[in-house]
């Protein structure tokens, strides 16, 4: 095996289960050492089964995937050896204590007595709970039980950390305390790759991201490329007063490169939103509300695939 | 990269170098059991007084009607003597069964605790073994237990006694890895009932543990010679009254292909089950 430049390389990847569903369709990507490589894309879209084979805790079904240099099919427990993984559904050791549970996970990795204690003090302090070592994980909050499972996925120092949706389920404190360590963590040189549904995660966290949808990469770039590529620089948000949308007859035609029509509101995409709000007053269109910011990766998954990151 | 690529634990590589890589890795899990029970001793300890009651109470009691049985080889020993042997061998199998059947089957569907073990280098390999390890040395105990009661009242009757204990823990193996591929079959704790209550419950009354066997009709023997745990008390019976023959040796052949058929079955289950 030619090893590669970068960390996870995978070529025409594809899982399907044994019930025929397939949840990865044949995906190209690339995560370079030293940056946060995210999977934007709503549920079901494929970003759960591609990061567990990433972790070797899925079988590759078909195609080419290298992870560290290493094959995950034969190589499964070197590469773990290396890996942090932060999973969706937190599966810390109930029958632990907190210090346990991140003394015990180093013995895992083989990793001396001594080291583990010290890595343990350091990791409690990282992520905020040495208050909280000597308590059992039960009663701990949701945004505590991931901080200490982040810190659990950084006990053998790895290479690459994998968290699959780490603030989903947490309240805005929780996820902002959350950020700011991972962001520490990228400032440190880590490797992450973040899956997430959520767009101010994406943008926040991740250099470079892939949009998936339906087991399939859509589009892949920068957050600040994708917006540019895929949307206009600003959107127009309209409401209207009962029976006015249904009755507009092509009024608002030429006013936006392009309008999306969600449920509640219309999105006009345009270069500048106050001059395209100008010109529907001009044109006596009554108006419940109108709001106007800068494009998001939203608007991209929009653009994309015609629905919502988040239903 | 020649370093990265290199088989954790076999320097030279190979398949054998690799297998027992993966069974000295399974000490974790040990680790990891000996850290939870640190805290709850009792639960294990309780396992002890269980066949020490069952010697007192029906042993004492029994004994006092029957006073004497007669062992395969014709000669009729005290009843107590015949039946704390097979108090010993059911004494393994409880504190195997019990550890590989309600711990196992808690960690493997509720608090997912294999999920978190296998994002390490700790594979199902690895897990299997530890956890039938740690059943072992749960069931050590009460074997070593019981052991040292038989002796202490001079139930055991011949040299051959020291044995019982590895041949109990041979017992424990098998019996922990039908546990281990057993509880990756049951779906829900209503599901507890079937194994205990339908095989390990009748194997205990059934298995010549109290009577010897063959006072019961020919077909009910045939049934009962089939059973894991009439060779467990036939073995160990035989190894604490100095019967040791050819029917010991079948014990011991049954045991361990029994054990070997079903651990690699509980591997085979947990894989289908943790990795998809």
């Amino acid at each position: 095996m030619s090893p590669h430049p970068s960390l996870v390389h995978a070529r025409g990847l594809t899982k399907r289960y044994p019930n025929g569903f397939t949840a990865v369709d044949g995906v190209d990507f690339d995560v370079r050492p030293g940056k946060a490589f995210g999977f934007l894309g709503p549920n079901g879209a494929g970003k759960t089964s591609t990061m567990r084979m990433i972790a070797c805790s899925s079988p590759v079904t078909e195609g080419e995937l290298s992870v560290i240099g290493m094959d995950p099919r034969t190589q499964a427990r070197e590469i773990k050896a290396r890996l942090g993984v932060v999973p969706q559904i937190d599966n810390l050791d109930t029958e632990l204590t907190v210090r346990e549970n991140l003394e015990m996970y180093a013995r895992y990795f083989d990793i001396p007595g001594d080291v583990a204690r010290r890595r343990t003090d350091e990791l409690l302090e990282f992520v905020q709970l040495d208050e909280r070592a000597r308590d059992q994980v039960e009663p701990l909050s949701g945004g505590m039980k991931r901080r200490l499972t982040i810190a659990r996925a950084l006990i053998n120092e790895p290479d690459l950390v994998i968290l699959d949706e780490p603030t989903t389920g947490l309240d805005p404190q929780a996820r902002h305390l959350l950020w700011e360590r991972l962001y520490q963590l990228k400032r440190r040189g880590a490797t992450l790759i973040i899956t997430t549904h959520y767009m101010d995660e994406a943008e926040q966290l991740c250099d470079h991201l892939v949009v998936m949808d339906k087991a399939h990469i859509v589009a892949e770039g920068s957050p600040r490329q994708l917006i540019d590529e895929h949307s206009t620089r600003e959107v127009l948000e309209l409401r209207f007063p009962d029976g006015v949308r249904e009755n507009l007859d092509g009024r608002l035609d030429g006013l936006a490169d392009r309008i999306e029509e969600l449920p509640d509101r219309l999105l006009l995409y345009t270069a500048d939103g106050e001059h395209t709000l100008d010109q529907v007053k001009q044109r006596d269109i009554p108006i419940e509300s109108a709001l106007v910011r800068r494009s998001s990766l939203e608007d991209v998954f929009l653009r994309l695939t015609g629905r919502s990151l988040v239903e | 990269m020649t370093t990265l690529s290199r088989p954790i634990g076999a320097p030279g590589g190979g398949a054998l170098a690799i297998a027992w890589s993966r069974v000295w890795r399974a000490r974790r899990l040990v680790e990891r059991n000996i850290m939870v029970y640190r805290h709850q001793w009792l639960i294990i300890f309780s396992g002890v007084f269980e066949p020490i009651f069952y010697l007192a109470g029906i042993g004492l009691g029994l004994g006092g009607i029957v006073q004497t049985v007669p062992l395969a080889d014709g000669r009729l020993v005290a009843y107590a003597a015949f039946v704390a042997p097979a108090l010993l061998a059911t004494a393994a199998m409880n504190g195997a069964v019990f550890e590989t059947i309600f711990n196992v089957f808690f960690k493997l569907n509720f608090a997912k605790t294999y999920d978190g073990v296998l994002a390490t280098p700790m594979g199902i390999t690895e897990i299997a073994i530890g956890e039938m390890l740690w059943a072992l040395m749960r069931s050590a105990l009460y074997a070593v237990a019981m052991f040292f009661i038989m002796w202490a009242f001079g139930l055991i009757l011949s040299p051959w006694g020291v044995l019982m204990i590895p041949a109990a823990l041979l017992v424990a193996a098998a019996f922990s890895a039908a546990g281990l591929a057993g509880t990756s079959y049951l779906r829900s704790v209503n599901d507890f009932d079937v194994p205990m209550g339908l095989i390990v419950m009748p194997m205990f009354l059934f298995s010549g543990t109290f009577f010897p066997i063959s006072i019961y009709p020919w077909f009910i023997q045939a049934f009962m010679q089939a059973t894991p745990l009439y060779h467990s008390i036939s073995l160990i019976r035989g190894l604490s009254t100095g019967i040791v023959g050819p029917a010991q040796a079948w014990d011991l052949v049954y045991l361990v292909a029994f054990f070997a058929f079903f651990m690699w079955l509980a591997m085979r289950q947990m894989e289908r089950k943790l990795i998809k």
